[in-house]
């Protein structure tokens, strides 16, 4: 079985910060960490090589030093991995995205499961995963909270909204994975050392032959016209204060009074 | 040409012939969109045996609602839907198509992305036209730190999911008049894709989405145990117990009671948030809420910066006597 793990590097969340004089976002200090979803996805494909047996390609488009999560998933035991660069690519839409990897799922060829996070921290856009389905025109699960595959079928309990659903999709397929699927391990420094072997590759437009037409900028219908931070609330609060019985007394008041009790 | 589209359409998502309740919140903000831009205001409803459904969608705001039925689209599956989809938006090239963020709508939209070589903006909290008559999405990103206004320039129909409960629904009006069209579609059924089971979720997890009120916990709530105590005020007031980020994290509750960015977007008529500082990413799930009633021992929390009522107290002696008066009054 080959399956191919798609990772994206992604700031710290708790380090973002808006300049408050140009209104963009702040990249100076920013840490750079591997998407939190994407760990599980590569733990997905761990245990699956492990029960079945598999090569395991990790996928990341990005500038240069996203080569960095792409290091962290060899450690974390994939096989290979492959870094997405080139200046055509730059300022992707989810639509851009999911062509270029496409692409190189194509270049890759033979491959049987395609694994995602269920979304990037980042974006939260949650759509590169399904859309790289539509341009391979293979199936999709979304939002999977556990995975096997048998008699080559990928089968998946979903947690959606107020039921559970078991559904199956044929090989290959794309399957996105909630953070509730696993716990991912961190890295033995066997296995960094082991990584330090492993073939690693990086490809621009023209090695995966993409039309640079549909990547980066001009293949992006839609873009960020302007970034600010949500308005801070300013509501009149009204406080009940004394000892805890008066405030029962107040409190309850105020519920019957708004009809909450 | 982006000038041969119009129209505003809503995907009107059913499930085992209901329709859900985002639909309605679609068909609300339309008509808000419509006072600028006096667009037709189209429901798109897929299935088969869904026709019934059309006057309800009418009542809620909709002008004209396109039926496509077929046998293969009986079960939602995101290829056949895709299919079914692409067709009606090449027929009648609609300018706008919403969905909502839903299980389903998140599933679907991407692909319809794809199909249609268009933008798709994600898990939108407001649509408008900016100051120069641009249609934006508004965004939230980085975990609800920074919002983005998104725009989609030149390739139509401008695409996006809309998160549920952001938008009031307009109340049910039989008088409304609106057109139902039929439409035939060709749909190859998907022999890849199967679902072979589903199970509502055990009880106890019912979703906290649609509960009137909810008692919310957080990063202050000292121990797992406190929980009963919030739950038994929830139940005092007929809601549901609900929390924050940091007691999921804790395993304590499970990733169904989570508000927030990463969890459920809420939308009750009353919210009390007890022990909970009110970080910007549990705001965005919540501010919505009608009546807002916060307990914190820190008068600085920015909780209190959207609540209605506050409370600055430690919740452990708070709420068994705010329990105890409930209980007195009752009796």
């Amino acid at each position: 079985m080959k399956i191919l793990v798609f990772i994206k590097q992604v700031p710290d969340t708790e380090d973002v910060k808006l300049d408050p004089r140009t209104g963009n976002l702040q990249r100076e200090g920013v840490k750079s960490i591997l998407n939190p979803l994407d760990a599980n996805a590569i733990e997905c494909a761990m245990q699956l090589k492990a029960r079945y047996g598999a090569t395991v390609v990790a996928i990341s488009m990005g500038p240069p030093q996203a080569d960095a999560v792409l290091k962290k998933a060899l450690a974390l035991g994939c096989d290979e991995s492959c870094l997405l660069s080139d200046r055509a690519f730059g300022g992707a839409d989810t639509l851009a995205t999911s062509y270029t990897l496409a692409k190189a799922a194509e270049k890759i060829g033979d491959y049987d499961l395609l694994l995602f996070g269920r979304h990037a921290t980042d974006g939260d856009t949650a759509q590169t995963g399904p859309a790289t389905a539509a341009w391979l025109g293979i199936p999709q699960i979304t939002l999977a909270t556990s995975l096997d595959v048998r008699d080559g079928w990928v089968v998946c309990t979903r947690e959606i909204e107020d039921r559970i659903e078991t559904v199956r999709a044929k090989l290959p397929t794309a399957v996105t994975v909630c953070d509730t699927i696993n716990e991912p391990e961190y890295p033995t420094p066997k296995n960094i050392m082991k990584a330090l072997k492993k073939p690693r590759y990086v490809w621009n437009a023209a090695d995966l032959g993409a039309d640079t037409r549909l990547t980066g900028i001009p293949g992006s219908p839609s873009s960020t016209k302007t970034v600010f931070e949500p308005p801070k609330g300013n509501t009149d609060t009204r406080y009940f204060e004394g000892s805890p019985a008066e405030i029962a007394v107040q409190f309850v008041d105020m519920l019957e009074r708004e009809h909450a009790l | 040409m982006k000038e041969n589209y119009s129209g505003i359409w809503i995907f009107a998502e059913q499930r085992q012939g209901v329709l859900n309740p985002v639909v309605f919140e679609l068909l609300s903000k339309a008509q808000e969109l419509k006072s600028v831009t006096d667009e037709t205001i189209t429901a798109v409803l897929l299935g088969s045996g869904v026709s019934g459904l059309a006057d309800e969608l009418i009542a809620r705001g909709a002008e004209r609602v396109l039926i496509a039925e077929h046998e293969a689209l009986s079960v939602y599956s995101a290829r056949p839907y895709q299919q079914a989809l692409t067709q009606l938006v090449e027929r009648y090239k609609p300018s706008i198509l919403l969905y909502g963020a839903t299980s389903q709508g998140r599933d679907l939209a991407p692909r319809m992305m794809v199909a249609l070589q268009t933008g798709l903006t994600a898990d939108a909290i407001d649509l408008g036209y900016d100051e120069d008559g641009v249609f934006f999405q508004a965004t939230p990103a980085y975990g609800g730190k920074i919002l983005a206004h998104i725009v989609i320039l030149e390739k139509r129909p401008q695409m996006a999911t809309v998160r549920p409960q952001i938008f009031d629904p307009l109340p049910p009006d039989s008088t409304r008049r609106g057109e139902i069209v039929t439409e035939t579609v060709e749909v190859a059924g998907d022999g890849d894709y199967e679902v072979l089971a589903c199970a509502p979720k055990p009880e106890g997890t019912q979703p906290i989405d649609r509960a009137a009120l909810l008692v919310s916990g957080g990063r202050g709530i000292k121990h797992e145990t406190d929980f009963a105590m919030l739950d038994e005020l929830a139940r005092l007031l007929h809601g549901q117990l609900a929390s924050s980020r940091p007691p999921v994290d804790q395993g304590w509750l499970p990733h169904e009671k989570q508000i927030g960015q990463s969890g459920t977007t809420v939308k009750p008529a009353y919210i009390l948030n007890v022990g909970i500082s009110g970080s910007v990413q549990y705001q965005v799930g919540m501010q919505n809420a009608a009546c807002i009633i916060s307990i914190n021992h820190n008068p600085d929390a920015p909780i209190f910066g959207i609540s209605q009522y506050g409370v600055v107290a430690d919740y452990r002696k708070v709420v068994p006597a705010i329990i105890a008066e409930i209980c007195k009054r009752k009796a």
